[in-house]
């Protein structure tokens, strides 16, 4: 005979701007609450171990690995994910989240696996931050890993959204098209 | 018009391009800005079990016996497979398939899948896995190719006498009689680790069997269409009953383009239980599953004049292969033939012998089989023209091949790009003024390389076109485009939207691209080899052709003037002599399809017969190629050792840029990864076969504070083969990386470095070594 387990714990959080309440083990982390409990897929698991950064979300306002956060831990506070991030602008403006029109416009989206949790980082920064350099948007995103960009084109957008908002022109990208000879 | 037509490099309508040429917005980016795109891992089924698989602990042992009754009576367990569930042998390749999905008598490396479980939850299909027992009877394993060589070594497959994967001798010209001649012989030994891809998607594979019999298959794989392939043949199941479907894919580069074990396991499980069946690797599995960067041992030897005009390569490789074949016997040919190129040579032989070892399989990694012999020579044409203190730039100038010509290995050239893309690299780091004269610890390197765009014969051999498309044209506007191709995130959906966009005269929001399922889609071999864009490309522009011809046929017919006058520009069709006659596309289609009947057409494309009349002359065949050339900026840190690439300059030949975004993209992720396994990165395993660090915190790859500046320099070619001139862009941009890494090195600090990875321990052990030269030279003066 063996002790019969604790129901799982429930509790209450903010999630995109809504409030829920949720039912989880109290081993699950917050990306297992997310992607198998509430259905956003949107956060990606790309180790579960804290060393990649697919899986970032903002917790009240700042990134956190949600495959590192225990789900009861976010009781009580705010959480916004990619699918979040995009609707409460709208919401609010009308239009996507100036990163995510940016990363789309710059080609900072190949595979798009690490992009959402780029993405929020990138959003983090710009609030924390408006006007960055380009040291400061590679510091804030060195938690997040991409192995198809380069960065290059990563790093062009954040620096365009930022400069978007500000009302002013986009930096041009790091790459060229060489004078070509006339065609045969 | 057929498959192996030309279409031309010019725009469709007039004298510019509308569409093509412009840095469009990728079909899916919004989708996956947004997190609605959909991954492999983000699709749930009704009923869906999830499996875990058991994997050998052992780099080589005989299995004596498996008890699965325990794993099979916990509570939650569906289903238990082991190797005799799945006998059949596959591969990549029909003429090496010596893999199967769970081991059967042997494991040959630490992690090799032995058993899988199906459970209601993964936590229940890992519980599952501790109860299952195997007995092993343990066996030498064999971690280093040489020792794998030695004739007592007993072999990794039993089916083989010694540990010999493939070995390719070939020679062309008299290389003897050019070394005879030679003012100036290099002669040194090099070797390259091994890397692996490390997307940061792990593998994932969801089955399902349904009521009608068909078994769909969801793979995070970069080639739905030997997957298909492949299930039937190991499930044995008619390949029409195998629908593979490849949802977004989170990167590949190579690491998902051989079937693997977990696709053909939960094929097996989902028609075991009747549910279906989804699988997700861990981080740890993915290092394990490999069919990354083969570790290479080289000794080369380069003959030339005094003047710097190169007369033969001689090339010993010995190729680490890891335990299976996977696509092993191309990389063989690959690190020999594409030596043949970007310089002339008068003679070339190589001798390549790729070994079975007791580690994670190798296989194709972006810049297939090529990247370690170009680092190898690229280094050699350093050291020979410090020899003969010669600019490294001009000696590679000295030594380009022209554009439309022949190597010497039998390889069509066609247009060529390298001497404007040395200019490129030369001008952006000013080369010329810095050079030689930084100070001591920063220095400049060069190198470069050619790729091929497309291998021009398919793995299994077949007269078949390579890809294929098919085009519906509906009155509402809109036309859909079918393709087999694999978007892994290159953007190859992105591109076949803009031909056809550009073809027809559509807004981009005209076109919709159905990819990559096998129900759906005609054949397109898949997204390896740098063969999209080209291949698909040209297949998109014959169905185009095809459809335009019947629109303007019939507005020809409606507005009684001729065909040629048709223009299809921006949604509208006109008359260009009479530009009042003016429709909008959706009323051409309409007016279309009532004369012709509902509108759709089919376009391929094949590749032209090429390559060497001799066995192995094909492969290496590719109907174009593209040419890269790197300067690396370095600064070396001669107390810790410590190399840090600044700026990379790359200058990359891709044809016509369809999309230069897109180019560049592919331009900064190629150089990038080229650094990092210079610098970083190491794939290997310890003395009982364990991976050294199976997770991408001690695998690190790059943080966005790692990665150098990066210049990319696009340079069109125009090539008559390729997709309006269009070559490849994926893979070739990697290759000089690494080299010029090393050669910017010698610049900074006097240090040849000829081994990788260029850790700081090597780097210090040559400066070491370097001034008790000096010192010893002193003492003697």
């Amino acid at each position: 005979m063996t002790s019969r387990p604790a129901p799982d714990p429930v509790f209450a959080f903010e999630l995109n701007g809504e409030t829920v309440t949720v039912s989880a083990p109290a081993h699950h982390t917050l990306l297992e609450l997310l992607r198998y409990r509430q259905g956003l897929t949107g956060t990606k698991q790309g180790c579960d171990k804290g060393d990649c950064g697919a899986c970032t979300v903002l917790l009240d306002g700042s990134p956190v690995l949600s495959c590192l956060t225990l789900a009861v831990t976010v009781a009580g506070r705010a959480v916004t994910t990619i699918e979040g991030l995009g609707a409460e602008h709208r919401r609010a403006e009308g239009r996507p989240h100036p990163v995510q029109e940016a990363f789309d416009r710059s080609g900072a989206l190949q595979c798009g696996f690490c992009q959402p949790g780029m993405l929020l980082s990138s959003a983090a920064l710009l609030r924390k931050n408006p006007s960055p350099t380009a040291d400061e948007v590679r510091a804030a995103l060195s938690g997040n890993l991409c192995r198809c960009t380069g960065y290059a084109q990563i790093i062009e957008a954040v620096l365009r959204a930022a400069a978007v908002e500000r009302g002013e022109d986009p930096p041009a990208p790091a790459w060229s098209i060489e004078p070509r000879d006339e065609e045969p | 018009m057929a498959a192996r037509d030309r279409h031309g490099s010019g725009p469709p309508f007039g004298d510019v391009f509308k569409v093509v040429g412009t840095s469009a917005r990728k079909v899916d980016g919004m989708a996956k800005a947004t997190g609605e795109a959909v991954f492999t891992d983000d699709i749930t089924l009704p009923g869906m079990l999830h499996a875990k698989t058991l994997r050998s602990p052992h780099a080589h042992a005989r299995i004596v016996a498996i008890d699965t009754t325990r794993a099979a009576a916990l509570p939650g367990v569906r289903a238990v497979i082991t190797g005799r569930d799945l006998p059949g042998r596959f591969g990549v390749l029909p003429w090496t398939q010596d893999e199967t999905a769970l081991a059967l008598e042997k494991v040959r490396f630490v992690g090799e899948p032995v058993a899988a479980v199906a459970a209601v939850d993964e936590d229940t299909a890992i519980d599952a896995l501790e109860l299952i027992r195997i007995e092993y009877e343990l066996l030498t394993p064999h971690f280093d190719p040489l020792d794998a060589l030695r004739d007592d070594a007993a072999p990794i497959h039993d089916t083989r006498e010694r540990n010999v994967s493939k070995n390719v001798l070939l020679e062309f010209g008299d290389v003897n009689a050019e070394f005879a001649r030679a003012d100036v012989v290099i002669d040194e030994h090099y070797s390259f680790h091994g890397t692996t891809h490390a997307a940061i998607e792990p593998h994932c594979a969801l089955a399902r069997l349904g009521a009608d019999g068909v078994l769909t298959l969801y793979s995070s794989t970069q080639i739905t269409h030997y997957v298909q392939r492949t299930v039937a043949k190991v499930l044995e199941l008619p390949e029409h009953l195998v629908r593979v479907i490849q949802p977004c894919v989170g990167g590949g580069f190579g690491g998902k383009s051989d079937p693997f074990s977990l696709e053909l396991c939960v094929c097996k499980l989902a028609c075991i239980t009747g549910r279906p069946v989804k699988m997700l690797y861990d981080r740890e599995e993915v290092f394990y599953t490999h069919r990354g960067r083969h570790p290479m041992q080289m000794h080369f030897r380069t003959a030339a004049t005094r003047e710097g005009k190169l007369l033969a390569l001689d090339a010993r490789t010995v190729l680490d292969g890891g335990a299976y074949s996977s696509f092993g016997l191309v990389t063989t040919y690959y690190s020999g033939q594409l030596l043949a190129g970007p310089y002339a040579l008068d003679a070339l032989r190589f001798d390549s012998t790729r070994v079975f070892t007791n580690k994670p399989p190798c296989g194709p990694k972006r810049g297939h089989g090529a990247v370690q012999p170009r680092f190898a020579f690229e280094v050699q044409l350093d050291e020979l023209a410090t020899r003969l203190d010669l600019d490294p730039i001009e000696l590679r100038r000295r030594g380009a091949l022209p554009a439309y010509t022949e190597t010497l290995n039998g390889q069509r050239i066609t247009s060529n790009g390298l001497l404007a893309c040395l200019t490129a690299v030369e001008r952006a780091s000013e080369w010329r003024v810095r050079r030689g004269r930084l100070p001591f610890g920063v220095g400049l390197g060069v190198a470069a390389s050619m790729y091929i765009s497309g291998t021009n014969y398919p793995v299994y051999p077949n007269e078949m076109p390579q890809a294929g498309i098919v085009l519906e044209a509906n009155r509402s506007g809109l036309v859909t485009v079918l393709t087999g191709s694999n978007d892994i995130g290159q953007g190859a959906s992105t591109i076949v939207r803009m031909l056809v966009a550009e073809e027809l005269g559509l807004a981009l929001d005209q076109v919709r691209v159905v990819a990559a399922d096998t129900d759906l889609c005609p054949v397109d071999l898949g997204a390896y080899s740098s063969r999209v864009t080209f291949m698909v490309g040209n297949a998109a522009i014959d169905a185009c052709r095809k459809l335009r011809a019947k629109l303007t046929s019939a507005l020809a017919a409606h507005w009684e003037t001729f065909e040629g006058d048709i223009v299809l520009s921006e949604g509208e069709a006109f008359d260009r002599k009479e530009p009042t006659r003016r429709l909008s596309l959706k009323e051409a289609i309409a007016i279309a399809e009532a004369k012709y009947d509902t509108l759709a057409t089919a376009g391929s494309y094949n590749t032209p017969k090429l390559g060497g009349a001799y066995r192995g002359g094909t492969i290496g065949a590719s109907p174009s190629y593209s040419f890269t050339a790197h300067v690396a900026e370095v600064r070396v840190d001669d107390e810790t050792g410590r190399i840090t690439c600044e700026h990379l300059y790359v200058a990359h030949d891709c044809g016509r840029a369809l999309n230069p975004m897109l180019v560049a993209g592919q331009m900064d992720g190629s150089a990038y990864m080229g650094a990092a396994e210079a610098l970083m990165e190491d794939h290997d395993v310890d003395e009982r076969g364990l991976h050294r660090g199976p997770s991408l915190l001690d695998y690190p790859i790059p943080t966005a504070l790692d990665v150098p500046g990066l210049s990319s320099l696009i340079v069109e070619s125009i090539d008559p083969e390729g997709p309006y001139g269009a070559k490849e862009a994926g893979e070739g941009p990697l290759h000089p990386a690494v080299p010029a890494i090393a050669n910017a090195v010698y610049d900074a600090v006097g240090v040849r470095l000829r081994h990788l990875p260029f850790t700081p321990a090597r780097v210090l052990a040559e400066l070491e070594q370097q001034r008790a030269a000096l010192e010893g030279r002193r003492a003697r003066c």
